[in-house]
């Protein structure tokens, strides 16, 4: 065993292995056991992952004249070595059905809905209508905050989630409301630090007062299945409910820069 | 007579007519071809794909002057003459690429001119002046390229030679004007002034706020130096081309040493391009807060995963090819044993660069994930994470290129020792300063990360500066272990050079698309609007394909100039085998 480990195709091999396994199980199950959130590793990322994590064994044993050599000994052995032929015809039989099962299993019908490209971050428009009244959506600032008594702002933003939005996005506003499950994509938990932690508060309320029908069309198809809201609410119940969002879950909203008058630079 | 007081009643109401609504006279002048089209593939594509071809080929005839220039200048100062063959080289390659821009800058006009009249028309009242000025420069470029050339060798010695180095400046001059004035007009179509609107006729816009519209400069920088990585790596890939059809030890030695300073002017710039697409983004931001989340954040993101891995492929392509090239440098293995560590730091860096913030999962795994984020790799999809790692990168290649500096070098300076530590102590606190800004960016509000980046690049760009002064100081009186063995370069480490020339051609098809793609449905953004049937912003898939296609067209271009390269006249090699040490 360990003269194979000195051998660099060993040693590689080992590498990609134990890659394999960090990635594949290390970053669902190391996490926990320090104490932060994990989950399994989607399949595309996890292949491109290993692309990258093969591609940098390659350049290792390539870089060197003598470890490309003696990486590529073996092979050469097994493709000409007259020694060799039950092993070199095993392979001839055995790489093409691997590739055969690999092509059967990726067009294989399945009852998945197939994955797809997708973009989670519309762009607000410059402005836009909202109940007839036309909003510039730069330097657009919630006036609650500078009118009236933040707690019932917040009291009055509760009422409004719990009897609107909990359904969907949860009582933890986590996204994991009593209907998330039935949607795809998957209600945003306003808990996560990339959701309207990174927004300002006009781009929120241009969100949820257009809903999906109000996404631009550039980005499109979105299968966001959120009405709406200005269809249903008022203009200040929405602001009130974006306070609520931000108190709620701890998160400052973005400010607008001074100079920029636009706060999305990330 | 009455009629022809009636005649001249209604031409003196049209001309006042025509005085005081000209842009309706234009209008009409060119209606019913609002839009051409072209055979196949459509007007956009043809425009698109002529657009590109003619930016490849301007990109190369702008970069390599530049340090042809530079390498004649080290020629005729430090009196070592292979520089001097070698920027001649150089610029024969540009009398062919030359022609080549021209043709294709005169496709792409006649293209513009027949599909989309209306948006030439419109520029053309705008831009007028400078369109006269560009015309005329690219006159003089040209016939100063002629002379540059042409007279290499009759104006090879003192004063004359001077003469000849000012002709390759002057070059430089004219081509980057050249640049400047073509870029004001892409510029201008990407973020026209604010006081611009759909109601303002072109007459009446102001020529130099035009010009020098809001994303003019960032791209001017940008371009400049992407011009300069763009044409080392051409170079260096003409090099690998010349390297492996080399019939003697000599001609293999003079293109080892070409395809190493392509290499080492295509990724010394690329560690710079970073912070100018920085301050470019920065500026797109600045001007519209949505044009900037649709190219970072919206439909145009995921080209910035499939960037990340390009320049990913980059970095490792010129970091292997400088690690092979240390097989050929005694004294080298010293330091070999280190690469793997170098490596292994890279390709950690390409796989947080290159991690998703929202991942192609099924539904099975957006479950699991509790969402469209994944709860841990999710922090390695922010700026906080890809600025950290490209920083550790650029900062892990600058050392490759140190420690292939020093591989044959024993040092004479009696502080050497100390250099060295003063050296590895500011590579350690660079590294610490992006760091820790990297992991203070999660603790802090979004719009205090974003200075947090410049800081990150501030260290880098030190550390840079302040090893590479010591190392230059370093080298003084330094002895040699022995000359580079120049020629002795395993053939796999050319198709590195290949590989590196093809990416960076590739990565400016595609984030050349993000640029104006981020226009979306207007030709001039929410000022002329595109209403051919082609206004819808084509898919990434679609994007990818006629990219891809520009650059075999490229390449197949460029193949072609190779080979008439060599037919032409032998090559002109130098001795660079003997007393060349480094």
């Amino acid at each position: 065993m360990g003269k194979y480990l000195k051998h660099p195709l060993g040693q590689a091999v080992l590498v990609f292995v134990v890659a394999y396994f960090l990635l594949d199980f290390g970053i669902e199950y190391i996490p926990p056991l320090l104490g932060w959130a994990s989950a399994p590793i989607p399949n595309s990322v996890l292949l491109q992952y290993l692309i990258t994590v093969g591609v940098g064994i390659l350049l290792w044993v390539s870089d060197n004249d003598a470890r490309w050599a003696e990486f590529k000994a073996p092979m050469h052995r097994v493709m000409v070595d007259p020694g060799q032929k039950t092993l070199r015809n095993s392979l001839m039989v055995l790489v093409p059905v691997l590739v055969a099962f690999a092509t059967f299993n990726s067009v294989r019908p399945s009852v998945s809905a197939p994955t797809t490209l997708r973009a989670i971050h519309p762009s607000a428009p410059g402005q836009f209508v909202f109940q007839g009244a036309t909003l510039q959506l730069a330097g657009l600032e919630n006036p609650l905050r500078s009118q009236g008594s933040m707690e019932e702002h917040y009291e009055e933003g509760k009422r409004v989630y719990y009897e609107n939005c909990v359904g969907c996005h949860g009582d933890g506003l986590d996204g994991q409301g009593h209907y998330a499950h039935g949607f795809n994509p998957a209600p945003l938990s306003f808990q996560d630090d990339n959701t309207i932690a990174t927004l300002v508060e006009a781009v929120v309320f241009w969100r949820i007062a257009k809903g999906g029908p109000g996404l631009p069309n550039e980005g499109a198809p979105w299968n966001s299945a959120m009405p709406a809201w200005e269809d249903f609410l008022t203009q200040d119940e929405i602001w009130s409910v974006i306070i609520f969002l931000y108190e709620q879950t701890g998160n400052e909203p973005r400010t607008f820069e001074e100079e920029a008058g636009g706060g999305e630079a990330e | 007579m009455r009629l022809s007081l009636k005649l001249v009643g209604v031409m003196s109401l049209s001309a006042l007519a025509l005085h005081l609504f000209p842009e309706v006279a234009g209008a009409q002048e060119i209606a019913g071809r609002i839009y051409g089209d072209f055979p196949f593939i459509g007007g956009r594509v043809a425009v698109w794909g002529a657009a590109q071809i003619h930016l490849l080929f301007a990109a190369f005839v702008l970069g390599v002057p530049m340090f042809a220039v530079v390498a004649e200048a080290v020629g005729m100062f430090g009196g070592d003459q292979k520089y001097d063959k070698l920027a001649k080289e150089f610029t024969r390659l540009l009398l062919v690429a030359y022609s080549a821009t021209a043709i294709w800058g005169a496709i792409l006009s006649f293209l513009l001119i027949t599909i989309f009249p209306n948006l030439w028309v419109y520029l053309a009242e705008i831009f007028e002046v400078s369109m006269w000025i560009y015309v005329g420069l690219f006159f003089f470029e040209s016939f100063t390229l002629y002379l540059y050339y042409y007279g290499w060798d009759r104006w090879s010695q003192g004063r004359a030679k001077l003469g000849h180095l000012g002709l390759g400046l002057l070059l430089n001059v004219f081509g980057t004007a050249v640049m400047l004035i073509a870029n004001s007009w892409l510029t201008y179509m990407m973020s026209p002034p604010a006081e611009v609107t759909s109601d303002t006729p072109a007459s009446m816009i102001d020529a130099w706020g035009a010009f020098a519209n809001a994303t003019w400069m960032p791209i001017n920088i940008h371009r400049a130096i992407a011009n300069l990585v763009f044409g080392g790596a051409i170079v260096g890939a003409y090099a690998a081309y010349r390297f492996l059809m080399a019939k003697t030890d000599e001609e293999r030695a003079h293109y080892d040493w070409m395809g190493y300073i392509g290499n080492l002017v295509a990724i010394g710039w690329l560690i710079v391009l970073p912070f100018a697409g920085y301050y470019l983004g920065r500026e797109l931001y600045e001007y519209s807060p949505q044009m900037g989340n649709t190219l970072m954040g919206g439909f145009m993101s995921w080209l910035w995963i499939i960037q990340a891995y390009l320049i990913g492929v980059l970095f490792l392509a010129g970091n292997y090819y400088l690690w092979v090239g240390m097989g050929r440098i005694p004294g080298a293995e010293r330091f070999a044993p280190y690469t793997k560590y170098m490596l292994v730091v890279l390709v950690i860096g390409v796989i947080v660069w290159a991690t998703p913030h929202t991942m192609i999962a099924n539904r099975e795994e957006v479950d699991a994930m509790g969402g469209v984020y994944h709860p841990f790799l999710g922090v390695l999809g922010v700026m906080s994470a890809k600025n950290t790692a490209v920083n550790i990168m650029i900062l892990t290649t600058f050392l490759s290129f140190l420690i292939y500096g020093r591989a044959n070098k024993e040092w004479t300076v009696p502080w050497a020792k100390t250099g060295t530590w003063v050296q590895a102590a500011l590579f350690v606190v660079a590294a610490a300063i992006v760091m820790f800004y990297g992991i203070y960016g999660y603790f802090v509000s979004a719009i205090e990360r974003v200075d947090f980046s410049v800081y990150q690049v501030v260290a880098v760009l030190g550390a840079i500066f302040g090893v590479g002064i010591i190392h230059l100081f370093m080298l003084r009186g330094a002895k040699s272990r022995g000359a580079i063995r120049w020629g002795q370069m395993p053939p796999r480490s050319q198709y590195a050079l290949f590989i590196l020339a093809v990416t960076f051609t590739w990565l400016m098809g595609l984030m050349g698309f993000a640029r104006s793609g981020i226009r979306q449905h207007w030709h001039v953004w929410e000022v002329i609007q595109d209403t051919s049937e082609w206004a819808a912003t084509p898919a990434l898939g679609f994007a990818a394909i006629v990219i891809s296609a520009c650059v075999l067209i490229f390449f197949v271009l460029v193949a072609f100039i190779f080979w008439l390269g060599g037919l032409a006249e032998k090559p002109i090699v130098s001795n660079v085998g003997t007393g060349a040490s480094d």
